[in-house]
């Protein structure tokens, strides 16, 4: 029975036990694509806590038991199951598990049982898509040590029951037995710059660029618009960055790792108007972001970061890859494109130096 | 405001050259009494094909090249835009001012371009076919031709046949036949040219457009052939020193000149079946200029062996050290597929994607014209054109009429005419000729302009640039564009900075080296950055020891852009003044992907 598996020796057969968003990861990695390095607690030991501990049946009773136009009800119930999975004990196969895999995991990372890791939800049931079903459920950052990893795995089971996603479960009608809860565990990326790259030209839909948003620290000061980013616009089969726009860059965000947060700090001096990015870390984020496209077959909108804790040349990280949904489902209007002896009139009508 | 360039008429000639407008036709100079015409036309120096000063005599091919470039845009396919290309000499050096159409008139051009080209494009490989066929027919009857001192008396054949002419009418004849199928030559060179680089022009927009920012490089390395005739002499070479390898006659080859070595390989087997197949490849591939073709003093390989063997001399040392001196043919020819599916692939739209299949489609098949063309004219047939008119120097020369053969060239090629009479009719009188009194003063007289006139370097342009470059043609065969002319003007200042086309990518550091004529290139040490005006195809056995190149002239299509693109080397181009800006031995930094050169130690 596997209890844990990292993303890099799951096999397809397995994903079934990685929810959602461990499936995903292990595919990633499958793909050579660099994920942050993790693990998942499978659905196994999540169903053998439960069965160990005997709770299965309870926890079914209780929810089927609840009343979810009673507000106070669905409260007091949500509250009594999670305090149950966070304090039955943990079968001892699944906490040796648990804590082997953490300590490779830091040993891949060159760290002696402190690596930094984020532990987050990954929840399953068949046909449901992940994000819908999440609901309520947790993602902790910056968590060391394997004590606190078991404690943070358990939050995120104990997760599955707040009153929100006992709800949202009851209204699906989705069947309590089938709802099972994996967990992952992801290195922490500790980002010297990060940003988004986008396998097209978002101004043009012209998907022979890749254009890249880039600044100091982890990716929230970009995505959210706190600061102006490093602009850097790439052709994408050459790999030759054709336009870079470098931005004064006056805050980042880092992460305060006594206090498992991330602070915004004001960037001194002239490392604020100094690129975030060398030209060989924009090709090599290219070219990853081309692997990225042809893996999901369409453009890519994805979140990145340099990792200050990897050496050069494999410091990259991919964080998250979505879908570009503006310009793929945008009708293309290309006009009457004139050929043959009509194109070249046009092309000897029309001077070529205003098309440059 | 708009900025002007210096007016021809104000550009006065260096010191010495008094008088040199006698030396051209007088259509090609400017005329006092047309100042107001010519000062209202924009001319720019064509130093891409023209860099050095003319002899009279070789004015001869930029006069032929420009009339025959128009007379198919103006007369033979009715470009709807665009006629012919005027030029003029001025102070020795060539000025062109493209001939635009009247804008009433563009329209009634349209239906007459579309049957004319239409039927070019549509039948291109047969008339391609028949054009090799047209060309090896002009250099065969160039090859025919002879010339020899006139003799004694006549043959004694001739009386019995009962000819009735003499000897110096066949020497006028065979002379006014030279010149002949040098015009006929010129005629051919653009009977596909201008088509093929409007089909390559239409692919090029298209890209532009489709990929907006696109590296005009990419779309070079798309259509660029891989196997090219341009490229088949040095080719020729790796293959002879790769065989003098495996004939284990390296030694012979590295250790003597080209005489001495040629010597001992004929006395051993080994080196005798090197030697058959040196003489293979010579022709027609030693047909081949250190220069560009338009030039008398250009020298060709065929006659100048050690040329092409101090080439294979490198590459065998090369060879022996281990080196691989292959052209990655392979390589190229899997990179041009993967950019082409990849820009393909990057297309949305279905009938986009058709577009860009067809256009490149063209492209391809127009390309290989533009790309060969050069080697059967520069090449091969203006080789044969310069030895013959070498060969009637030389008679000149027996007859007392020069001192040296290329003292003829100091002469139009319609004074040749006079001096074949001269000649003739001295021998015909038996008496003296005039010419060897009369021509030594004036030959020394014209060297001394002609030497006065290279003292100085053109200048960029005449007159008023327009505000945007428009016309394609100097766009697709000169590479000059509306920024590169305003880069022209405002190159007053001094700087350690230059620009130009971005026209093979990559970033190095090195030394420059300067080169202003081809028998320079010998100083050319390992590591070098090769700065010049205008490289020649024949210099490429040189590319493998150079780090980049750097050019004042040329465009993305120009020889040293492909042959650095070739070689994996940065390459700038049409930098305007890179050869004289920077100093051999200066410590430079070259940047083929953004096109900037900067000077960052003067030597």
């Amino acid at each position: 029975m596997k209890y844990t598996l990292f993303f890099k020796e799951a096999l397809p057969e397995d994903y079934h036990l990685l929810g959602g968003k461990g499936a995903s990861l292990a595919s990633m990695t499958t793909a050579n694509l660099p994920v942050p390095q993790g693990f998942c607690v499978t659905t196994n030991a999540y169903a053998t806590f439960l069965e160990s501990g005997k709770i299965t049946d309870i926890i079914i009773e209780k929810v089927n038991n609840i009343d979810c136009s009673n507000v106070a009800e669905l409260d007091l119930a949500s509250e009594e199951i999670r305090q149950i999975i966070l304090q039955k004990a943990l079968p001892d196969d699944v906490e040796a598990s648990i804590k082997t895999s953490y300590r490779v995991l830091c040993e891949m990372a060159g760290m002696n049982n402190d690596l930094p890791v984020a532990v987050r939800s990954s929840a399953t049931a068949e046909d449901l898509p992940d994000a819908s079903f999440a609901g309520q459920q947790d993602t902790y950052l910056w968590v060391v040590g394997e004590a606190e990893v078991l404690e943070n795995v358990r939050k995120c089971w104990a997760s599955l029951y707040t009153s929100r996603a006992i709800n949202y479960r009851k209204n699906q009608e989705i069947i309590e037995s089938e709802v099972l809860m994996c967990v992952v565990i992801q290195k922490m990326v500790n980002a010297r710059t990060a940003g988004v790259a986008m396998t097209l030209n978002p101004t043009n839909g012209d998907r022979s660029k890749i254009v890249i948003d880039a600044s100091w620290g982890l990716g929230e000061a970009v995505v959210s618009g706190e600061v102006t980013p490093d602009n850097f616009m790439v052709d994408k089969i050459m790999l030759q960055v054709l336009k870079s726009d470098i931005q004064h860059k006056h805050i980042e965000h880092i992460p305060d790792r006594a206090n498992r947060c991330v602070v915004t700090k004001e960037i001194e001096g002239a490392r604020a108007s100094q690129p975030s990015l060398s030209e060989t870390e924009v090709k090599e984020i290219c070219r990853m972001a081309k692997i990225i496209e042809k893996h999901y077959k369409c453009p890519q909108d994805i979140e990145w970061a340099i990792d200050f804790d990897l050496p050069e040349g494999q410091n990259f990280t991919l964080l998250q890859s979505r879908p570009e949904t503006v310009w793929t489902q945008k009708k293309v209007e290309t006009g009457a494109i004139k050929m043959g002896m009509e194109g070249i009139l046009n092309t000897l009508m029309n001077p070529i130096s205003s098309k440059k | 405001m708009s900025q002007k360039f210096i007016s021809p008429y104000d550009h006065q000639a260096p010191e010495g050259a008094e008088g040199w407008k006698e030396l051209y036709p007088y259509y090609m100079v400017f005329q006092e009494n047309l100042k107001s015409t010519e000062e209202s036309k924009f001319f720019f120096c064509d130093s891409q094909h023209w860099p050095q000063v003319f002899k009279p005599f070789d004015a001869i091919t930029v006069e032929f090249a420009v009339k025959c470039l128009g007379q198919y845009n103006t007369r033979q396919w009715l470009i709807p835009p665009a006629n012919g290309i005027d030029f003029k000499i001025h102070n020795g050096y060539c000025y062109m001012s493209p001939v635009g159409v009247a804008p009433e008139l563009i329209a009634d051009r349209v239906p007459q371009f579309m049957e004319r080209a239409g039927h070019y494009f549509m039948n291109w490989n047969d008339l391609l076919e028949n054009w090799h066929k047209k060309v090896k027919t002009v250099i065969d009857d160039m090859e025919a031709v002879t010339f020899e001192a006139l003799p004694e008396v006549i043959d004694m054949e001739w009386v019995k046949n009962g000819v009735g002419l003499d000897p110096t009418y066949f020497m006028i004849q065979n002379y006014d036949k030279m010149i002949d199928l040098c015009y006929k030559t010129w005629q051919y060179h653009f009977e596909f040219l201008n088509l093929g680089y409007a089909a390559y022009l239409d692919f090029f927009g298209f890209c532009k457009e489709t990929f907006p920012g696109i590296p005009d490089l990419s779309i070079a390395k798309m259509v660029q052939g891989v196997e090219v005739d341009l490229f088949r002499p040095d080719e020729e070479l790796r293959i002879l020193s790769k065989l003098a390898i495996e004939l284990q006659v390296n030694n012979i080859i590295t250790k003597h000149n080209v005489d001495a070595a040629l010597a001992i390989l004929a006395e051993s087997e080994a080196g005798k079946t090197w030697l058959e197949a040196w003489e293979k490849a010579k022709y027609p591939w030693f047909n081949f200029t250190t220069g560009n073709g338009f030039y008398s003093t250009d020298k060709y390989w065929i006659e100048h062996l050690e040329i092409p063997f101090g080439y294979i001399q490198d590459y065998v040392i090369r060879l022996e050290k281990g080196e691989t001196i292959d052209r990655p043919t392979e390589v190229i020819a899997a990179e041009r597929e993967r950019i082409t599916e990849e820009y393909r692939d990057s297309i949305a739209s279905e009938d986009a994607q058709a577009a860009f299949d067809g256009k490149i489609g063209l492209a391809r098949v127009v390309f290989p014209y533009v790309e060969n063309h050069n080697f059967y004219i520069e090449h091969w047939a203006m080789c044969v054109f310069w030895r013959k008119m070498r060969e009637l120097a030389n008679v000149f020369v027996q007859a007392g009429f020069f001192a040296d053969p290329n003292d003829m060239f100091y002469f139009r090629r319609e004074e040749i005419h006079q001096l074949l009479f001269d000649y003739g009719r001295g021998w015909a009188m038996g008496v003296p000729s005039i010419g060897p009194d009369y021509l030594p003063n004036e030959v020394a007289r014209r060297k001394k302009i002609i030497d006065a006139l290279s003292t100085a370097a053109p200048k960029p342009a005449f007159n008023e640039p327009p505000a945007v470059v428009t016309e394609p043609f100097t766009i697709m065969l000169w590479g000059i564009t509306t920024e590169s002319v305003q880069g022209w003007l405002s190159s007053g200042e001094t700087t350690n900075q230059l620009k130009g086309m971005a026209a093979s990518a990559g970033k190095v550091e090195g030394i420059a080296r300067v080169i202003n004529n081809p028998e320079e290139l010998g100083l050319l040490q390992q590591g070098e950055i090769l700065v010049t005006r205008v490289t020649a195809p024949s210099w490429a056995p040189v590319f493998g020891k150079i780090k980049a190149t750097v050019t004042d002239i040329g465009g993305m299509m120009s020889h040293a852009a492909i042959v650095c693109r070739e070689y994996g080397l940065p390459a700038v181009t049409g930098t305007g003044s890179a050869s004289t800006t920077i100093k051999t031995g200066d410590l430079i930094q070259v940047d083929g992907s953004t096109g900037e050169v900067v000077i960052l130690e003067t030597a």
